[in-house]
């Protein structure tokens, strides 16, 4: 043996605090990696849920599009509503609006206000939206209406999950 | 018979000491209102440990009757609220408290800050103050979903917004706390109730402990 260069203080309390250490993540590991299960799940894929509205039938005027669907939380399974604006831009292209108004989570509603003919107007705040779903400045929402991804199928529309419109 | 009690157990044990270290202190004449009624600004830490007291115990009480859960939470709340004893006591009491307890703690922070107790050496207790604020507050809006209302579920979804507008992280830190990517529901209240009930106490009382020791060994600034 040449010098000690780790004394037997050192050495046994190294020893003691990587077995502790070891023993703690063991413990504690399976804990947190319970906690943040929902983080690490991958996100379901967004199938296209059937609504009752023929393609053929839609205008150029938002109509209100009722669908339902399963919703799947955790244990829990339930059958939900969800609501669609719908109709054909200028274009020709379909449009499918969300309306879950932007500022707090309310449902807006087309035409609904005598003082804004034509907007998607939220009876919470006041929130204004335009036709294609723009925020009118100046009202409450500090984004524009959420888009519904869409499908034809069968001559009937089938919507996806909404997301932020693009370019906004 | 009481006394011959605690004899036999301090001759074993010697408890006084324990407790004298405790409760045998002076109370200082300038935070006494009997000698200046003005300083009654100095109960309000008292009164925030009281109104915790109240809030612990009541809630303990109330999760005899209540289920964290969407589809009996709401129903237990009423159940126990209208068809239970004291019920509408009991939940008034932490319900009120919750709001007591801040405005508690607001005054007893305005005091220590007007009066600069938070100067040095105190400075280590004024920071441990404002995280019990932190666990405060995180505790009073945990609290809010649980009866799982109307009122409960939409400051839940803003609350949801505020997280998720965090740079970077704000949709995972969101996921963790709501425990679903895009639903409010099943998972977000059962871990509203285990962070409302288990994890922050847990944390209020080791900041609790620490706050109060500090006190202890520091003593109450001086008079101004």
């Amino acid at each position: 043996m040449s010098k000690n260069k780790v004394s037997r203080r050192q050495f046994l309390s190294y020893t003691l605090t990587g077995v502790g250490g070891f023993m703690a993540a063991g413990m504690l590991m399976p804990m947190v990696r319970f906690a943040v299960d929902p983080v690490l799940q991958p996100k379901a894929s967004s199938d296209f849920i059937p609504t009752q509205q023929k393609v053929a039938d839609i205008t150029d005027v938002p109509t209100r599009v009722d669908f339902k669907f399963e919703q799947q939380d955790a244990w829990y399974t339930s059958e939900e509503t969800g609501t669609a604006w719908v109709y054909k831009d200028d274009k020709g292209e379909i449009v499918a609006l969300s309306p879950v108004c932007k500022h707090l989570g309310c449902v807006v509603d087309w035409n609904s206000d005598k003082a804004n003919q034509n907007h998607f107007y939220c009876p919470c705040h006041g929130g204004l939206y335009t036709k294609d779903g723009t925020n009118v400045p100046g009202t409450p929402p500090f984004a524009p209406l959420d888009v519904y991804p869409y499908i034809e199928k069968d001559g009937y529309l089938h919507l996806g999950k909404a997301e932020p419109k693009k370019g906004a | 018979m009481l006394n011959k009690i605690y004899d036999w157990v301090d001759e074993r044990l010697d408890i006084t000491p324990l407790w004298r270290d405790i409760a045998d202190h002076e109370v200082p004449e300038h935070v006494n209102p009997a000698h200046h009624f003005s300083a009654f600004v100095y109960c309000f830490g008292g009164l925030t440990f009281f109104v915790t007291v109240i809030q612990i115990l009541s809630g303990m009480f109330l999760t005899m009757y209540y289920v964290p859960d969407i589809k009996n939470a709401w129903e237990s709340v009423y159940y126990l609220q209208n068809h239970v004893a004291f019920g509408q006591i009991v939940r008034g009491m932490h319900h009120w408290g919750a709001s007591l307890v801040i405005v508690m703690m607001f005054l007893h922070t305005l005091r220590v800050f007007f009066q600069g107790a938070y100067k040095k050496p105190r400075e280590l207790n004024w920071v441990v103050g404002v995280l019990i604020f932190f666990v405060m507050l995180a505790l009073g809006l945990t609290g809010y979903l649980l009866p799982w209302d109307m009122k409960a579920l939409f400051a839940t979804k803003v609350t949801m917004q505020i997280i998720e507008s965090v740079p970077f992280i704000g949709e995972y830190l969101k996921i963790l706390i709501a425990g679903s990517a895009d639903i409010v529901g099943a998972q977000t209240i059962t871990r509203f109730f285990a962070i409302h009930v288990f994890f922050l106490p847990a944390a209020l009382f080791a900041l609790m402990a620490a706050h109060f020791v500090m006190i202890r060994k520091q003593g109450i600034s001086g008079p101004l």
